[in-house]
């Protein structure tokens, strides 16, 4: 599903934060939830996500898969903007 | 006979090809000679929106147009004419690489100084440049993800899966007010055009009808589903970094923010479907038929190589202070100068 602007990292929209600690068991899926590694490009994971940033904001997203930036050159951090992609 | 309410009206024609097709589709007159069809340019204005006529009558068909003309045998058996002249030339022309890999290659790197048509609307263009492409862009945006729907019988397993999610996402996700053809009305809107299906056909030049008759003929053939993907693949690879620029220039001219939205959502969601689609449908389809892998590599050049003419047309037009349309655009629908 295609993020409302309202979704984007910016930190007026954060959340507070709370940390996975705070769930009740229930909330988890028993199946383990598998994050696709790439030697360049995103981590890959279903979403939706709730990333929380080093400032202690948590941002989500609610799209079917989610692409997490590892290049930290993303204009979208945490989201993957294709920024990673090689210049030539 | 039933006919489509709220269809567009016929385009003019532009030549014998699509005079006679549209004759035919009215009951007025004949379809051209097949002798016609093999020699004219088939590229060009008269044979493209000819076979732009013979496409619609999948999508949404044609105001006063019996919607049973979709599956006439005659149209069809001009349409096949035409079609196999361009899938020819497309063979002919655009063919470059020999494995997906290599094809995809040039996609997923950046030029640092790229000279595209993004890349001219974002450092130079005005807002009247703006509503060019957009007007150009409506053919297919105003059915974005439409034609690439009829590869979904045609897949299984991975492939079908990932091309289904992918699809659903740009069908707004369930949503009616995030479909991305809804958010390009938007975005027609706030650059002062008409949002009405068909409206800019006459408006839009060859190249521009090629990129659309290209998606239909993948989209309608079974035969050609490694194309069909092969294509989708590099509309989504590209996006992301294109429609950033587009963006900015939505921003710099002040286009306003369903205009700047449009291409925002693109930015992000099509980080992910580059992902899916090389990863789930390519990968699923090429482990289920991977005798279809040149075909892939041909959908991925054939789409390079039709943007290709289609941004220089514009480029050409545009550097020479000419518009890129075949008719003016309505001053009047413009609530900004
Ligand atoms: S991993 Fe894609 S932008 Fe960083
Ligand atoms: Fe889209
Ligand atoms: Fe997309």
């Amino acid at each position: 599903m295609p993020n409302s602007p309202s979704d984007r990292a910016t930190p007026d929209r954060a959340t507070p934060d709370r940390s996975p600690s705070d769930r009740s068991p229930s909330d988890r899926s028993e199946a383990p939830r598998r994050v696709t590694v790439q030697r360049k490009g995103p981590l890959l994971m279903e979403g939706p996500v709730e990333v929380e940033l080093e400032d202690g904001s948590v941002v989500t997203s609610d799209r079917f898969r989610v692409a997490l930036c590892t290049c930290r050159r993303s204009r979208r951090y945490p989201w993957c903007d294709t920024s990673h992609r090689d210049r030539v | 006979m039933e006919h489509d309410r709220g269809a567009p009206g016929l385009p003019a024609p532009r030549g014998p090809l699509s005079e006679g097709v549209e004759a035919y589709l009215r009951g007025a007159g004949r379809l051209p000679r097949l002798e016609d069809v093999a020699r004219a340019a088939v590229y060009g204005e008269d044979l493209q929106l000819a076979l732009y006529l013979c496409y619609e009558l999948h999508y949404r068909g044609f105001a006063g147009v019996s919607p049973d003309r979709e599956w006439d045998p005659e149209l069809l058996r001009t349409r096949a004419a035409l079609e196999h002249r361009f899938l020819s030339a497309l063979r002919a022309d655009a063919r470059l690489h020999d494995g997906v890999d290599e094809a995809l290659a040039g996609l997923l790197v950046e030029p640092v100084d790229g000279t595209g048509v993004s890349h001219f609307l974002r450092d130079e263009g005005e807002l009247w440049h703006l509503r060019e492409y957009a007007a150009q862009r409506s053919l297919y945006h105003l059915k974005e993800a439409d034609p690439h729907a009829w590869v979904l019988p045609r897949l299984w397993g991975r492939a079908k899966a990932g091309m289904a999610a992918v699809e659903f996402d740009e069908w707004g996700g369930g949503r009616a007010d995030r479909v991305h053809a809804r958010l390009f009305a938007d975005l027609m809107t706030d650059l002062g055009l008409d949002t009405a299906y068909g409206r800019y056909v006459d408006a839009a030049c060859a190249e521009a009808l090629v990129t659309v008759n290209l998606m239909s003929l993948f989209g309608l053939h079974r035969s050609l589903r490694g194309a069909l993907v092969g294509h989708f693949a590099t509309v989504e690879i590209t996006s992301s970094p294109g429609s950033r620029r587009l963006a900015e220039a939505m921003r710099r001219t002040g286009a306003g923010p369903a205009a700047e939205h449009f291409y925002d959502e693109h930015v992000e969601a099509d980080a992910v479907h580059e992902q899916v689609v090389r990863h789930d449908v390519i990968g699923g389809l090429l482990e289920e038929e991977p005798q279809l892998a040149a075909d892939v590599a041909f959908g991925i050049d054939a789409t390079g190589f039709v943007e290709d003419r289609f941004g220089a047309r514009l480029l050409a037009d545009w550097r020479a202070s000419l518009s890129s349309l075949r008719a003016p655009l309505d001053r009047e629908t413009a609530h900004i100068s």
